[in-house]
């Protein structure tokens, strides 16, 4: 008997949880299968059937899910809800299941588990012994995927804040053993990245502004590399608790940034028509004008975006930056 | 210290009514106007939504006036609205505008923190719950003077008519302080709206607008699309009217009849979580018309509005569910007027040809009460 496939999209939350989700899968004896890399084809497949104003990411992932969909035997598109207290992720990805369903026709069955956090954080273990009960009945075979999913999932985050490795580099750590930095030149600038994971460690649509940055010579940071309590710390400074766990690591981020650890320029990432990212992007902008006086660049993206448009901005950006810290 | 709040629709009817029973100083922004708007896109983030904008532009000019606090509402997300006072607060603080902001919103740990907040405002908790009773009692009358409105705009000889009458409610309303004053409003009010003269029995078509709260009950941002397509002699039903939204909100649907809590159920299978906003109203309202037999739907959202868009990617499932003609629209600073307009006739005349050719006669129950809570 041939094991059961399931479908992974590797898009949003997949660059925060792959190494979970997928230890979690195979010691429940499921086989998964992951989407290739975003390419045109897929954007394409995606802009096709989603709507016009949904944004760039939600686009890319139905591209992936289309892509998927006559390959396995089940889809995993769990309802995000929150995976912080308190805090929430984005009405779209609340929606996302009943979004996909709405516009792709022919789909398998789909695995969309509501996660939310946002009352207890032990509603991670339901959630997960909920997808394991489709699989098997065997709760130690459940309880023990789980354990060894949850200490994968440590060690990458580990890789990322303690050795600095970003996501991508981390991932492939974890699966082959070895190390394959992109070794940048002799640095001379750092440069803080900001903004949702699946925009800024999916190459094709964040463009790959890290290697060109680091290309150009410049140390890469982004918030995952950084102490989740030093996030913290930043994001309490706030006269209201933010809401969205993205904006709340944005803005911790940039504070954390533009203090602590002060680097030479800070670029927001965000999609066009993000609705958190319209207002935390502005709190940023405005903060930042009043006290660090650190240079803030602004990258909106969509599937409209060109390349050439982005390298010039960049590239006016870090010859700023240069002059700026020769003088 | 004089009070202003932002403006949406009528609601500084109520709003109004409630700030001055409680003994306060209150300044009415100007009525959002293109100068309003104009304010605010100076000095709000570009991608921000509508409602955010026109917010900064009432607060700019209420502050000309005179005003030194402002009282709105909040939220605990996701949408955005939950977040707008504070970036507001910093907006108008690099403009200079030294405003004091009282949010009025569901509590982070404890609910001492809103009585805090009210405390802010008055002191006395007997005027603050005598004046609360003033003015849902004032937006439940200005909900059934306008439904009313809607019915007769759909059928009257003479365009203008039932709107006039709308106006000078809405003026006399504002001035009124006492409960006999209200009802005596709504009933002269009615009855001359019963004598307007009729061209129709019954209305070309029927049709419902959903969405988000602001675009939804905001003439100037919506461009009046109520009255376009009244006058297209369309009746028009919304899924939002300002006392419902009250009960929900201010007294969390404890109040009986009009609430929207019921009806979310309705919105499974399409849409089977809260997604912030109205988005599951949006959803539930658009099924509930259907089974009420309405001829169509149209869905308003602010652009980049996030639950609404959600809304929007499940409702055509819904529409081809219940055979049930719909339109999106999405609003913001570069909406115009006759843009909508076009759209709004081809609908409507999609729509009456659609009848025509199911051989539907006009047999609209004329009794219709108003509102989707009956289901």
């Amino acid at each position: 008997m041939t094991a059961i496939k399931v479908g992974i999209p590797r898009s949003l939350m997949f660059y925060y949880y792959y190494p979970l989700w997928k230890e979690y899968f195979t010691g429940l004896g499921v086989e998964v299968v992951l989407s290739p890399k975003t390419n045109k084809s897929i954007l394409d497949l995606g802009v096709k059937s989603a709507l016009d104003e949904t944004c760039l990411p939600v686009k890319i992932f139905y591209g992936h899910v289309i892509w998927l969909k006559d390959k396995v035997d089940y889809l995993f598109i769990p309802r995000i809800i929150s995976v912080e207290k308190k805090e929430y992720i984005c009405p779209k990805l609340m929606g996302l299941p009943d979004m996909i369903r709405a516009n792709v026709p022919q789909l398998p069955p789909l695995i969309d588990t509501t996660l939310d956090l946002s009352k207890s954080k032990k509603n991670i273990y339901f959630f997960f012994r909920e997808i394991g009960r489709k699989f098997t009945s065997n709760p130690w075979k459940i309880a023990k995927a789980w354990a060894n999913a949850y200490k994968k999932q440590k060690e990458y985050e580990n890789l990322m804040v303690n050795k600095k490795m970003l996501p991508a580099e981390a991932l492939f750590y974890l699966e082959n053993k070895t190390k394959r930095f992109l070794e940048t030149k002799k640095t001379s600038l750092e440069i803080a990245i900001l903004g949702h994971g699946y925009n800024l460690y999916d190459d094709y649509t964040s463009m790959g502004l890290i290697e060109k940055l680091r290309r150009q010579g410049a140390n890469v940071l982004t918030v995952d590399l950084i102490d989740t309590e030093d996030i913290n710390t930043e994001a309490a400074k706030l006269p209201k608790r933010m809401f969205w766990t993205f904006g709340r690591k944005t803005i911790g981020g940039a504070g954390y940034f533009a203090g602590k650890q002060k680097v030479d320029g800070i670029i927001h990432v965000a999609s066009f028509g993000c609705g958190p990212d319209s207002l935390v992007g502005e709190l940023v902008l405005r903060q930042n004008k009043r006290k660090e006086n650190i240079p803030v660049l602004n990258l909106t993206l969509d599937e409209h975006t060109g390349e050439a448009g982005v390298v010039t901005r960049l590239e006016a950006f870090l010859d700023m930056l240069q002059r700026r810290t020769a003088l | 210290m004089k009070v202003t709040f932002p403006h949406m629709g009528y609601m500084y009817i109520a709003v109004k009514g409630l700030l001055e029973g409680i003994g306060l100083d209150v300044i009415v922004p100007p009525y959002s106007s293109k100068k309003t708007l104009n304010l605010g896109i100076r000095y709000s983030p570009e991608y921000a939504c509508l409602p955010f904008k026109i917010n900064i532009g009432n607060f700019i000019e209420a502050y000309e006036l005179g005003a030194d606090t402002i009282v709105m509402g909040g939220g605990i997300g996701p949408c955005r609205f939950g977040y707008y006072a504070q970036v507001q607060q910093e907006i108008l603080r690099d403009l200079g505008l030294n405003y004091n902001m009282i949010v009025l919103e569901p509590p982070d740990n404890h609910y001492s923190e809103l009585f805090k907040k009210l405390n802010e405002l008055s002191s006395s908790w007997w005027k603050i719950i005598s004046s609360m009773s003033l003015a849902y009692a004032k937006a439940g009358a200005l909900d059934r003077i306008e439904t009313e409105t809607q019915k007769v705009r759909a059928r009257e000889t003479n365009r203008g008519c039932a709107d006039k009458i709308f106006g000078n409610a809405i003026n006399l309303l504002e001035k009124t302080s006492h409960k006999r004053e209200i009802s005596l409003v709504v009933n002269q009010a009615l009855e001359s709206l019963g004598k307007v003269s009729l061209c129709r029995e019954m209305p070309l078509a029927k049709i419902a607008i959903v969405g988000e709260i602001y675009t939804v009950l905001e003439p100037f941002v919506n461009l009046e699309i109520e009255k376009m397509l009244g006058d297209l002699g369309v009746e028009v039903n919304r899924s939002v009217y300002l006392s419902q939204w009250i009960n929900d909100h201010l007294f969390l649907g404890l109040l009986p009849g009009k609430s929207s809590k019921k009806l979310l159920k309705i919105a499974s299978p399409h849409l089977n979580s809260f997604v912030g906003g109205h988005g599951r109203e949006t959803v539930a309202a658009t099924v509930a018309y259907a089974r009420q037999g309405y001829d169509g739907v149209i869905q308003l959202a602010p652009f980049t509005c996030m639950p609404e868009i959600v809304a929007h990617s499940v409702l055509p499932v819904v529409s081809k569910e219940y055979d049930l003609p719909m339109m999106s629209i999405y609003l913001d600073e570069h909406s115009g007027e006759t843009g909508l307009r076009t759209r709004i006739e081809a609908f409507v005349d999609l729509i009456t040809k659609k009848r025509k050719m199911r051989g539907i006669k006009n047999e609209m129950l004329s009794g219709h009460r108003c509102g989707v809570s009956q289901y």
